[in-house]
């Protein structure tokens, strides 16, 4: 093992490059510049491509031509930028075509903040593109973790051909970290890129890349088609983490920076002699709407935080059925709380239960 | 020696305070540790300091965002007023003494003084500063093995400031000179 | 018995979707037979845009990739970065290219892409039942503009081909018409040579057809013809706009 420090941004650029990213495609955006800065040098030194495009509406849909000629591709934008981009990737996601986008979420509505925050969990799992597709979103909680999955995505999105969007808010983008780059990968298999537009002369027939289907008959199979994918994905490629849930007496459900403030919360509240445990999911869609079966009997609620004002709130009441009373913990804004909050909410929440 | 420090590094820009904080962090993953730094967030971006959050573990690091450090490094007067009272029991508030001529107190911490604009002054030039004040930090905390951080700062400066490597390496000794004459320990 | 003619290779035998009397079916046979003629079938990447030419990727014989609205000279520099060696081109209309994809169309010629732009002029909006276009002749009849095209309130033509003459990257820029077997051939001639210029790596390059729209125009084929010699061709005219030069061997 060989640590290095880096910076978020430097290692998802980073490990893009050891996933064996072909292209990227972007347009700036605080608080991901370090991205581009990093490949527009090492993409081109290695005789790869870089093209700063003019929009983000631009760069996705670069990204959506590339992919269709069987490049590995990717882009990476913040809040507003992704909003964007929402068009190219429902056509993507549409004509099933792999890529891998980055989301490093700041604070808004509209032009927002630069700070960091996690309130584009509905745009990441809901979309604001047009029609029934779904995106594998992946949400790591540290640099670590996103460089294991940056380098991972590209695989997951060729063997689905499907966009992978991977979640980190403006913190993890910009804080420097201790990390290993020489981890392994899960080795996949990845069938031949044979829909690909390389011209005629390389393969049989002609390929097409469209997501246009006019006949309803068509389309509506077509959207069958999708949705058939859609839960082998959810069933292969959901990933959480179960912590300290031997015998909690609250559950805390948190991803990405605010699931490693949580765990600092949770060490406070075990010497206070407070059983806190966490449901930490690692891939938002699909949601590991089976880890809420798992929660031992006697638990007496479920705290939800977010760096939002209460999204990923309805997948933990859609996932939990009712069973146990639930509540929420969110700042917004760029405001990033303290575990010592986090100890405050749970305590708060339990009074709240008791009585 | 520790398990996990959180320390806050705090000045006026161009101080060199993120750096200061980088190479901590720098040191910590040159020693396999766990080390994190992170430029400052929500309300601490307002008032005109820079400053910056440096976590060095010997395990997994939970959260990156702490309420209170077990290290204050403050370069000026307005950063000691921010962070003063956010410190943990038995902590370490380093000082620049240049720029903030009143003793400083605390109940929780340990307050030492460090002239550090006069030393590098008087070593030719104001920009290490900030290396004298690591110089005396890593004297009195033995946070890293000794030779740690001149290994990082060569590292760090690189072949464009290899210049400027014998005049930092000066201001480490400097500082480090510093807490041994003015016979102050942090324990 | 010999055969004197036949339908070129570089078109699908799909029946084309086009109105009657409409000419995209005529561009479509000059860009399918520059494919076959200069052997660049097998190399070819199209792009479909969106408008009345979105199924053209059902009609060129080649690989094709079918753009959101506008985004074909985004999506085409996507494609050619990654398979420099392919023959990469777009076809578009007025709406789609002039419209809402002119930021896409203006920085792919500024960057100098290498790809060829099909783009067809007829002043209207053809798929979506007959609206303006930015395109549209001052005092011209659409049905958003039923009283004609109001220049106060409107704006003016744009000028696709002059204002991309500007450009640093285009290598060849003309405004050809298929109104008549001269025309048609000056407007072959045109094409074949951008798709020349492109597989001699040149740089960008677009030729713009002044075309028909006989159904959303109210008019007979042959009067629709007629319109675009005498209403059309005096505010877009024909000719070459830039050309970087015969390249030196």
């Amino acid at each position: 093992m060989a640590k290095v420090l880096m910076k978020g941004n430097e290692a998802i650029a980073v490990a893009a490059l050891k996933g064996g990213v072909d292209a990227f495609f972007g347009y700036p955006i605080t608080p991901q510049n370090e991205i581009p800065e990093y490949l527009s040098k090492h993409l081109l030194a290695a005789g790869k491509v870089f093209v700063q495009a003019e929009s983000e509406v631009a760069a996705i849909n670069m990204v959506y031509g590339a992919a269709g000629a069987g490049a590995r591709v990717m882009t990476s934008s913040s809040s507003p930028g992704i909003a964007l981009k929402q068009e190219g990737i429902s056509y993507i996601a549409g004509a099933e075509l792999p890529c891998v986008i980055v989301s490093v979420m700041r604070g808004g509505p509209g032009l927002g903040g630069i700070q960091p925050s996690q309130a584009d969990y509905y745009q990441a799992t809901r979309g604001g593109g047009n029609g029934d597709y779904q995106l594998i979103v992946y949400a790591p909680e540290t640099i670590q973790e996103t460089i294991d999955i940056m380098k991972e995505s590209f695989d997951i999105a060729d063997y689905y051909r499907n966009p992978v969007l991977v979640l980190v808010d403006g913190l993890i983008g910009q804080m420097m970290e201790t990390v290993d780059f020489e981890k392994p990968v899960k080795k996949r298999f990845i069938p031949a890129k044979d829909y690909a537009t390389t011209g005629t002369a390389n393969h049989p027939g002609r390929n097409i890349v469209n997501s246009l289907f006019l006949d309803p008959v068509e389309l509506e199979q077509h959207n069958l088609q999708l949705q058939k994918k859609y839960q082998q994905i959810k069933n292969n490629e959901t990933k959480y983490e179960m912590i300290n849930m031997e015998n909690p007496e609250y559950v805390i459900v948190a991803y990405g920076t605010m699931s490693r403030i949580c765990r600092s919360a949770i060490e406070s509240l075990k010497e206070e002699g407070i059983e806190v445990g966490m449901i930490r999911p690692i891939s938002l869609w699909p949601y590991p709407k089976a880890a809420f079966n798992e929660i031992p009997s006697g638990v007496k609620g479920i705290l939800c935080a977010e760096m939002s004002m209460g999204q990923m709130l309805d997948d933990v009441m859609i996932s939990d059925k009712g069973r146990h009373e639930i509540g929420f913990y969110g700042r917004v804004g760029g405001m990033v709380p303290e575990p010592e909050e986090i100890v405050d909410a749970i305590k708060n929440f339990k009074d709240k239960v008791v009585k | 020696m520790f398990d996990h420090v959180n320390i806050k590094v705090a000045g006026f820009g161009g101080q060199g305070v993120m750096m200061f904080g980088q190479l901590i962090a720098y040191s910590a993953a040159y020693e396999e540790l766990f080390g994190l730094w992170f430029p400052s967030y929500g309300p601490e971006t307002r008032g005109g300091t820079a400053n910056c959050s440096v976590i060095v573990s010997k395990k997994q690091i939970n959260s990156p965002v702490f309420q209170s450090a077990n290290h204050l490094i403050a370069f000026n007067l307005p950063s000691l007023q921010k962070f003063h009272d956010k410190m943990k029991d038995g902590g370490l508030i380093l000082y620049n003494s240049s720029l903030i001529k009143d003793q400083v107190t605390s109940d929780k911490a340990i307050c030492i003084g460090i002239p550090i604009n006069d030393i590098a002054t008087d070593l030719g030039s104001i920009q290490v500063s900030n290396i004298v004040m690591m110089g005396a930090y890593l004297e009195l905390t033995n946070l890293f093995v000794e030779s740690t951080i001149e290994k990082v700062l060569i590292k760090y400066l690189g072949e464009k400031k290899a210049h400027m490597l014998d005049i930092n390496m000066e201001a480490l000794r400097k500082g480090r000179e510093y807490v041994l004459e003015a016979g102050v320990t942090y324990a | 018995m010999e055969v004197k003619y036949q339908k070129t290779k570089g078109l699908t035998d799909k029946k084309l979707s086009y109105c009657p009397g409409c000419t995209h079916g005529i561009v479509h046979k000059l860009v399918g037979e520059t494919l076959e003629e200069l052997g660049m079938i097998g190399d070819a990447i199209g792009v479909a845009s969106v408008g009345c030419s979105v199924f053209s990727y059902e009609f060129f014989n080649c690989d094709m990739q079918q753009a959101p609205h506008g985004r074909a000279c985004a999506e085409a520099t996507g494609i050619k970065r990654v398979r420099p060696d392919n023959i990469v081109f777009t076809y578009q209309g007025d709406g789609d290219l002039a419209s809402i994809g002119i930021a896409e169309t203006i920085h792919a010629a500024n960057r100098g892409e290498n790809i060829t732009v099909i783009f067809i002029n007829n002043a209207i909006y053809g798929m979506t039942g007959g609206q303006m276009a930015p395109t549209t002749l001052i005092g011209q009849r659409t049905t958003t503009s039923q009283d004609g095209r109001n220049q106060v309130l409107t704006g003016s033509p744009i000028k696709i081909s002059e204002i991309f003459s500007q450009i640093d990257g285009v290598a060849y820029l003309e405004r050809v018409s298929v109104t008549n077997p001269k025309q048609l051939i000056k407007a072959k001639k045109a094409i074949k040579k951008a798709f020349t210029y492109q597989k001699e790596k040149r740089g960008f390059t677009l030729i713009e057809v002044l075309s028909t729209c006989p159904v959303n125009w109210g008019m007979t084929p042959v009067d629709a013809l007629k319109w675009v010699e005498s209403n059309m061709v005096p505010v877009f005219p024909l000719g070459v706009f830039k050309d970087a030069g015969e390249k030196n061997v």
